[in-house]
């Protein structure tokens, strides 16, 4: 099968706009007809629910947790990018286009970045629509702060919950279709399958994880929005329940898989600290505006850092990127802690963090402003690390925070199966091999309120669906294939944990798929997960039955997910040997140690073939064409 | 870091499902590293339980940032246990003393029955918001955001609503298992906001009828919720949403 990204023709600014007028419509009295699934509840789960529902369509809307208000985008708290130009400081969509494009190191789709930088500024007027109160100015009108990596200030925020109120006006449009039926929720509900026939989804198989129920649900499209695959590492920045299993079985029925190894570590987190640790805290990188990182000079330096005087402090972002000083891209500034703590000069206990200090911004706006700014996020910081940060640096290190591959999709949205649509973090689209702060909300929202709601309408339009039922074959095959899974765990009874077995593949990924990565490594972690999956299926210990609620159970199938896409990760991070945002190998490296791109070899997407499980998968290229950014070597200097 | 450690006695309520009756069991928690979560003092318990071969305790948690809602208990007689505005996931062990006797239980309210162990139904909640927790715009077609200008302190005090996290602590700190903190929260967000303001009669209206229906108590003002409350959400937001009822209610005659 070769890819088609399904571009349309056209200079890049009208694309979008003319690809709208070309699509095939779904007569209003007709869209009742039609059913459509959607998978996860977050930014644009329940945005894509709620506007499908809006626009006519029959939807079901499921999701893991208790309500569709706890998917794990509540908890983004930096911001949200528009080009709004507000501020007039210069932006405009072709800035944001560029910025992200350049940002996710030329390894993104023109097309797709370009609609997302269009549609950008329509999200605002939405949110703010439906009553989300974004911070203002005493003007009242709505206030912008600049953002990880950009010169201008084009991110909107709602103090440090940006993600929580974002979520909370999808939940609430999602809700009020609940309202008026036409969408049915499904809450407590695991997807384990994705049910095609005829060559196209045409709906999932579910556990009911209060009674333990294997449902099927038909529908004649099926999206999936369950987010990311970072808990591939166990400690991530991640929920506790989020997980690959929703897009993995999709792989696995035919979805190509889409740069796994684009993972992105956030760099500032509160450092890990024991081996009870469940998860990893994002401190939102909002603080590198105000605050400035900062190791000793000498290795080895255990003073409380209040007492290193300035003359023996490194403040190494600014001395070596003096234009964007602490606001340098994710990657880079994790890859600069990783290099001092590498040398020696890492911080606390564990000599794995550095400082992320205040005291001058104190002294200069005063604690007052501060307080306004980051209150909130100073209180965490002091609730779990048990230190004040406005009277010492915090100690920050990165962690694993969110993942740009995903299932590979269109222009469409849609996947390499018919009418399986992916959106948000769960596709590998529009952040290339590193997204920018801001830009994840953006893209969950974009997603679902309006891309998927028009390719899908498309897709309805001008596809023959048959009329079936869940008594087909094909839903009887996935039901039994999901029982004999569930049997399975609950039949060895071995001696270690889930949670062990978990830990143990997070601790392999993070030596040797991290954020540095060598081809020895990651051939090492190929013997090694290979290993840790067999063992898994031998010793793991599941207690309880399937018939009832039961944690252990949901668990040991997410982390048997996990150890099975692990190994792809793995594979597209050594097939991959140049350096790209992310994904850092250190054989391709400048002599000042940054990233090396190879953009005769590698600017493509890499979309992989499932062939099996411990069978090496096939590779399939989608050429990255740049008309309107020239490919150049990112520099922050 | 190994911190400094405690050991601990645990009682916990254990309940198989909705139509068990339930009881309290004790555990031993020992070498419990004071820099741990309380939820990840649950998890090492856990661990060591599955270990035994008995079946871990069930609780409810996702982002274990304080800010889903999702995690809850009830600990020693206080819905997130002592610390002020601060959520299960986020109290420290450190707040706990070697040799401590902690009590945990599920939150409890007629109209948030238990379904396993700490697990309880907040369903309720979603219903009441379908009942008149939004505002009626469809996607598309809304006006430039900045249009409407706001005052920069009804936006923040409609952000201070907005905080909520529907854990529903207020619900199991009431001593008539009241939702009114949660319900009130939501219409004074929308109350102080332009956007709110077509719908704003019919929206309290329906959402407080929705929340008699689910089962929830009335409001006798003990503040408990407050007390509660992760977030901090105010009491003064209940008396906005009383005399928006009110006025709704009189003008609905």
């Amino acid at each position: 099968m070769t890819l088609d990204s399904k571009i349309p023709e056209g200079p890049v600014k009208d694309k979008w706009t003319n690809y709208k007028f070309s699509m095939k419509l779904v007569n209003p009295a007709n869209k009742r007809k039609f059913s459509v699934i959607v998978v996860g509840t977050g930014l644009a789960g329940a945005s894509a629910a709620a506007t499908m529902a809006e626009l006519g369509y029959n939807v079901k809307s499921f999701c893991f947790q208790d309500s569709p208000r706890r998917a794990h985008s509540i908890a983004a708290q930096g911001g949200v990018n528009a080009a709004k130009n507000y501020p007039n400081d210069g932006d405009s969509v072709h800035r944001l286009f560029y910025d992200t494009v350049k940002g996710g190191d030329f390894r993104a789709r023109e097309a797709n970045v370009h609609r997302l930088a269009e549609i950008s500024a329509n999200i605002i007027d939405q949110c703010v629509a439906q009553g989300v109160p974004f911070a203002r100015d005493y003007g009242g009108l709505l206030d912008n702060r600049s953002f990880g990596g950009a010169q201008v200030s084009r991110t909107f925020y709602a103090r440090g919950q940006t993600g929580q109120q974002l979520l909370l006006g999808a939940y609430s449009a999602l809700m009020k279709e609940v309202g008026k039926g036409g969408v049915t929720l499904y809450t407590r509900r695991e997807m384990l399958e994705v049910v095609i026939i005829d060559g196209k989804a045409r709906g999932i198989i579910v556990r009911n994880l209060i009674t333990g129920e294997i449902e099927r649900h038909e529908a004649d499209a099926v999206c999936l929005a369950t987010g990311g695959y970072g808990n591939a590492f166990y400690l991530s920045t991640n929920a506790m329940g989020s997980n690959v299993s929703a897009t993995w079985r999709a792989h696995k029925k035919g979805a190509y898989f889409g740069n796994p190894c684009y993972t992105q570590i956030h760099p500032t987190c509160i450092p890990v600290h024991g081996d009870y640790q469940s998860k990893l805290t994002l401190m939102s990188e909002s603080l590198r505006n105000d605050g400035r990182v900062w190791v000793p000079k000498t290795k080895g330096d255990t003073r409380h850092p209040n007492e290193i005087p300035e003359a023996e402090r490194d403040y190494y972002l600014e001395r070596k990127y003096p234009s964007f000083g602490n606001l340098v891209p994710r990657d880079l500034a994790s890859r600069n802690a990783k290099q001092q703590t590498d040398e020696g000069k890492g911080v606390g206990s564990t000599g794995l963090a550095v400082y992320l200090d205040f005291a001058e911004s104190i002294k200069r706006l005063g604690e007052d402003v501060v307080r306004a700014r980051y209150g909130n996020l100073f209180d965490m910081y002091e609730r779990i690390s048990g230190t004040n940060p406005y009277k010492e640096p915090m100690a920050i290190y990165p962690a694993v925070h969110y993942t740009m591959g995903g299932l590979w999709v269109d222009y469409n949205l849609m996947s390499t199966i018919n009418g399986l649509f992916v959106l948000g973090e769960a596709n590998f689209s529009d952040h290339g091999a590193n997204r920018l702060g801001a830009s994840a909300l953006m893209q969950g929202l974009a997603d679902g309120y309006f891309v998927a709601p028009a390719t899908i309408g498309n897709y309805l339009a001008e596809t023959t669906l048959e009329k079936l039922d869940t008594s087909h074959k094909e839903f009887e095959k996935s039901e039994n294939e999901v029982q004999a899974r569930i049997d399975k765990l609950l039949s060895i009874r071995g001696e270690k944990t889930v949670d062990e077995f978990h830990r143990e593949l997070g601790q392999i990924m993070w030596d040797n798929c991290g954020m540095a990565r060598n081809e020895k490594g990651l051939k090492e972690a190929l013997v090694k997960i290979p290993a840790l999956r067999d063992e898994f299926w031998r010793n793991v210990n599941v207690l309880g039955s399937g018939d009832s609620l039961n944690q252990s159970l949901e668990k040991a199938g997410r982390v048997a997910d996990f150890l099975e896409f692990a190994e792809l990760m793995v594979q597209d991070a050594l097939h991959r040997k140049e350096s790209c945002g992310g994904h850092f190998r250190e054989e391709s490296q400048t002599d000042e140690g940054e990233a090396l791109r190879d953009d005769e070899n590698f600017a493509y997407v890499a979309a992989w073939e499932y062939n099996g499980v411990g069978v090496e998968p096939t590779l399939h290229k989608e050429k990255l064409e740049y008309e309107h950014v020239k490919l150049a070597q990112r520099s922050y200097k | 870091m190994a911190g400094k450690t405690l050991n601990l006695t645990l009682k916990v309520w254990r309940q198989k499902d909705a139509n068990d009756t339930g009881r309290f069991e004790i555990y031993r928690a020992n070498d419990i590293d004071v820099n741990a979560s309380f939820l990840e003092m649950i998890d090492v318990v856990n661990d060591q339980m599955v270990k035994e071969g008995k079946e871990p305790i069930a609780f409810d948690h996702d982002c274990r940032e304080g800010v889903c809602g999702m995690c809850g208990a009830v600990v020693n007689g206080q819905p997130h246990g002592i610390q002020e505005e601060t959520t299960l996931c986020q109290l420290h062990m450190r707040k706990f003393s070697t040799g401590d006797t902690i009590v945990v239980e599920p939150f409890r309210a007629r109209a948030m029955p238990v379904m396993r162990d700490l697990i309880v139904d907040r369903s309720a909640f979603d219903r009441v918001i379908q009942a008149g927790g939004f505002v009626s715009v469809r996607t598309g077609g809304t006006p430039d955001a900045n249009a409407i200008p706001i005052p920069k302190i009804d936006a923040d005090k409609a952000f201070d609503a907005a905080a909520c996290i529907g854990c529903a602590a207020c619900v199991a700190a009431c001593p008539n298992a009241s939702a009114m903190l949660f319900v009130a929260a939501k219409v004074t967000q929308f109350a102080l906001l332009p956007q709110g303001q077509p719908e704003r009669q019919e929206r309290v209206l329906k959402m407080v009828s929705q929340m008699d229906t689910e089962g929830f108590g009335n409001c006798s003002n003990e503040y408990q919720c407050e007390a509660a409350c992760p977030k901090g959400i105010s009491v003064a937001n209940i008396a906005v949403m009383n005399r928006d009822f009110l006025k709704a209610s009189l003008k609905k005659g």
